[in-house]
């Protein structure tokens, strides 16, 4: 066993990938030498040549319309995004083409390419440096979306996405990126478009994917020693999205919060609300809550604590479930007192 | 090239003004130069896939004033540009068509039926891409011009020497993808040959609206590629000029821009009024330099070309025109399940789900 980050076992299942099938090719912006500005790719042009991998222009539209036309001739091509907001010039061509490519072809043209995006904030970066755009990824058919929030889940759900034959948005917290576990690699995980249960309990569920996984778990165990036992599921694949595994834990516990970095409002965790309310509803202690960021532009690095869900706002959250013991005690809205850095969700 | 100094490298040279010209609207053969007339056999190729090719799509356009068709975007006076580069692509070599490119892709072999289920409205594609090495016709423009890029330099990977002919028109170069896609093309040195077909008007919007480039082939010179100019209504022309680009990028001379100077006489589609923008006048300057009675009268003048020849021309056309006016109206076994299957190579349980509500909906009626 060693200890593992994230963008450590993200770069081994890339290097155990292009060992494995010739036809792998990572390309991008500063992937060669320099290694990726994350350092996901360090090492693998000098390992494996140019050929395969190897620094393109700077246009993220054509990154992806060229790897479109790399996996029609029967590449698998995992090309980078730098940042989220980057990767906002080659969303035409994930919706258009990437997207509709087997189903306008009636299957006869698939296209196994990964689109590899660091996103998410917490890194204390500039401006279009931290967004969350998940949730216009899944609002189009046609996409697998995933998000490791382990090294071990980086390193198999990675390996994974390049071997589907689906396109794979692969979503990178890049605030968990030097997270680190003890691991042997290779390791394969659950399927790829499975949720897990990450940590078990009866009262409530949070549903968390991503950089937030670690920071539900927190809460968890925060809300332990407040006497709440609270299970914690990693969504892992939002699109497709795991109902069987997210539904039966909330029909356990009876209540659910959903946490993510990205703005509320019209966020991936209303799909999820709607979803697990139409299927637990008579199950259902209370409304399921939201726990995102707040309905802003992402904010400057010194203001982003702020916006960002922390286990202070979770936990509200969680009190704010209709609790038979707190509707005796008092406030009618059942809201607790804790003191925290944010607004509520 | 590779300049580290901040000097000129060595640079292609300028597309010439006027556009390169083998036949004169009168039938004549005209300078030679540099690119050869096609052999009198390809000349004859070209004219009877022209005539074949414009057949087509005036029965195309029928078929969407009778409603058959949802829309057809006519190709009708571009049947050169079209028809000269399909024939300049070797059989291995991928072509890259717009929703205007119906002649390009029945010059390729497509099954007409096939190119028309896009506009019929029953599936998007209709065709094969793999089997005739024709990409999806692409709606959004120049967004497919990456896609050749990728293509050819997944195939330079494997060992072979294909290429690639992206049709796009005047509008489109004016959009970000085809500038992203020349500058890849050319910084990975990859077979694809640009062409443009300039038919002057985007929808309503004519070309010195677009680009104030002196030609939109003069754009090539920016990105370290060649860039021709040549007579869109020449159908030898550029066959001569797309081949030789082709040949040359496939030796690795690099992409290249190929702008063909044409006109669309029709319309947009059949539902666009070009009453509100354009003068007939310029309508009927262009008809007059109409491609394929250009090339008959030079092939009748070399007395290669007789009336029963074009008798039998004339006759393959209509058995492809009424081929189409009776396959087009058969029912294609539409399924509603077909929605769900091919979404992703397997369908997530919430796609079966949705599957099953579907049908449950329509046996309930």
């Amino acid at each position: 066993m060693a200890e593992i980050s994230l963008a450590r076992a993200l770069n081994r299942a890339l290097s155990d990938a292009l060992a494995d099938d010739p036809d792998v090719l990572v390309y991008g912006e500063d992937v060669g030498a320099l290694g990726g500005v994350f350092r996901v790719t360090d090492g693998l042009a000098a390992a494996f040549g140019e050929d395969r991998c190897f620094d393109s222009p700077l246009a993220e539209a054509a990154i992806v319309g060229t790897a479109v036309g790399m996996a029609m001739y029967g590449q698998r091509p995992v090309v980078e995004m730098q940042f989220d907001a980057f990767a906002l010039p080659a969303f035409e061509q994930v919706v258009s083409h990437v997207a509709k490519m087997r189903n306008r072809t009636r299957g006869r043209v698939e296209l196994p390419l990964v689109i590899r995006v660091p996103y998410g904030g917490g890194i204390g970066a500039v401006e279009h440096h931290s967004d969350s755009s998940e949730a216009y990824f899944t609002h189009t058919p046609g996409l697998r979306v995933v998000t490791p929030a382990t090294p071990a889940d980086g390193y198999s759900m990675l390996r994974e996405a390049i071997e589907c034959p689906d396109p794979v948005v692969f979503l990178e917290p890049k605030r968990r990126y030097w997270a680190t576990a003890e691991l042997d690699l290779p390791a394969r995980t659950e399927p790829m478009d499975r949720a897990v249960v990450r940590r078990a309990g009866g009262d409530v569920t949070l549903i968390a994917y991503g950089p937030m996984v670690a920071t539900a778990l927190e809460a968890a165990e925060a809300g332990r020693r407040e006497g709440r036992d609270i299970e914690v599921v990693d969504l892992r694949s939002l699109a497709p999205f795991d109902e069987e595994t997210v539904v039966s834990s909330v029909r356990r516990t009876g209540r659910a919060v959903v946490v993510h970095e990205a703005s509320t409002f019209g966020g991936y965790g209303a799909e999820v609300a709607a979803r697990v309310t139409e299927r637990c509803f008579h199950y259902l202690e209370a409304p399921v809550l939201r726990v995102g960021g707040l309905d802003i532009p992402y904010p400057p690095p010194k203001l982003e604590e702020y916006h960002l869900p922390g286990v202070d706002r979770i936990l509200d959250a969680v009190d704010r479930l209709q609790w038979e013991s707190e509707w005796v005690e008092g406030s009618a809205d059942g809201r607790s007192t804790r003191q925290h850095t944010g607004v509520g969700a | 090239m590779k300049r580290t100094d901040g000097s000129a490298g060595s640079a292609p040279p300028l597309p010439s003004q006027e556009p390169i010209r083998l036949v004169d609207p009168g039938g004549n053969r005209v300078g030679e130069g540099l690119h050869p007339t096609p052999e009198p056999g390809t000349l004859l190729a070209l004219l009877r896939a022209m005539i074949i090719g414009r057949r087509f799509d005036r029965q195309a356009g029928a078929l969407a004033r009778q409603g058959r068709l949802a829309v057809y975007p006519s190709s009708h006076g571009q049947e050169a540009c079209q028809v000269g580069g399909v024939l300049a692509l070797a059989d291995d070599d991928w072509l890259f068509p717009t929703y205007r490119d119906c002649v390009a892709l029945v010059t390729r072999g497509v099954d007409p039926v096939e190119v028309l289920t896009l506009l019929r409205g029953d599936w998007h594609s209709g065709y094969d891409p793999e089997s005739h090495r024709c990409a999806p016709q692409c709606t959004p423009l120049a967004t497919n011009a990456s896609h050749a890029v990728g293509l050819t330099y997944a195939a330079r990977r494997k060992g072979r020497d294909t290429a690639a002919l992206v049709l796009m028109g005047d509008g489109a170069t004016s959009e970000g993808d085809a500038h992203e896609a020349y500058n890849f093309a050319a910084v990975w040195n990859t077979p694809v040959v640009f062409l443009i077909q300039n038919n002057r008007w985007a929808i309503s919007v004519p070309l010195e609206k677009q680009s104030a480039a002196p030609t939109l082939a003069h754009k090539a010179i920016g990105y370290g590629m060649r860039g021709y100019n040549v007579d869109g209504n020449d159908a030898a022309a550029v066959h001569s000029v797309v081949s030789q680009a082709l040949a040359e990028a496939r030796a690795g001379g690099g992409p290249a821009i190929v702008e063909a100077q044409t006109y669309r006489l029709d319309p947009h589609t059949n539902s666009d009024d070009p009453q509100r923008y354009r003068d007939d006048a310029e309508v009927e300057f262009w008809r007059a330099r109409d491609p394929i009675t250009r090339l008959e009268a030079l092939l009748r003048g070399e007395g290669r070309l007789d009336d029963a020849e074009l008798e039998r021309v004339g006759a393959e056309a209509e058995r492809l025109a009424a081929d189409v006016r009776e396959r087009l109206d058969g029912a294609d076994g539409l399924d509603p399940e077909d929605l769900f299957s091919h979404v992703y190579a397997t369908a997530p349980a919430m796609l079966r789900r949705q599957r099953q509500e579907l049908l449950d909906e329509m046996r309930r009626g």
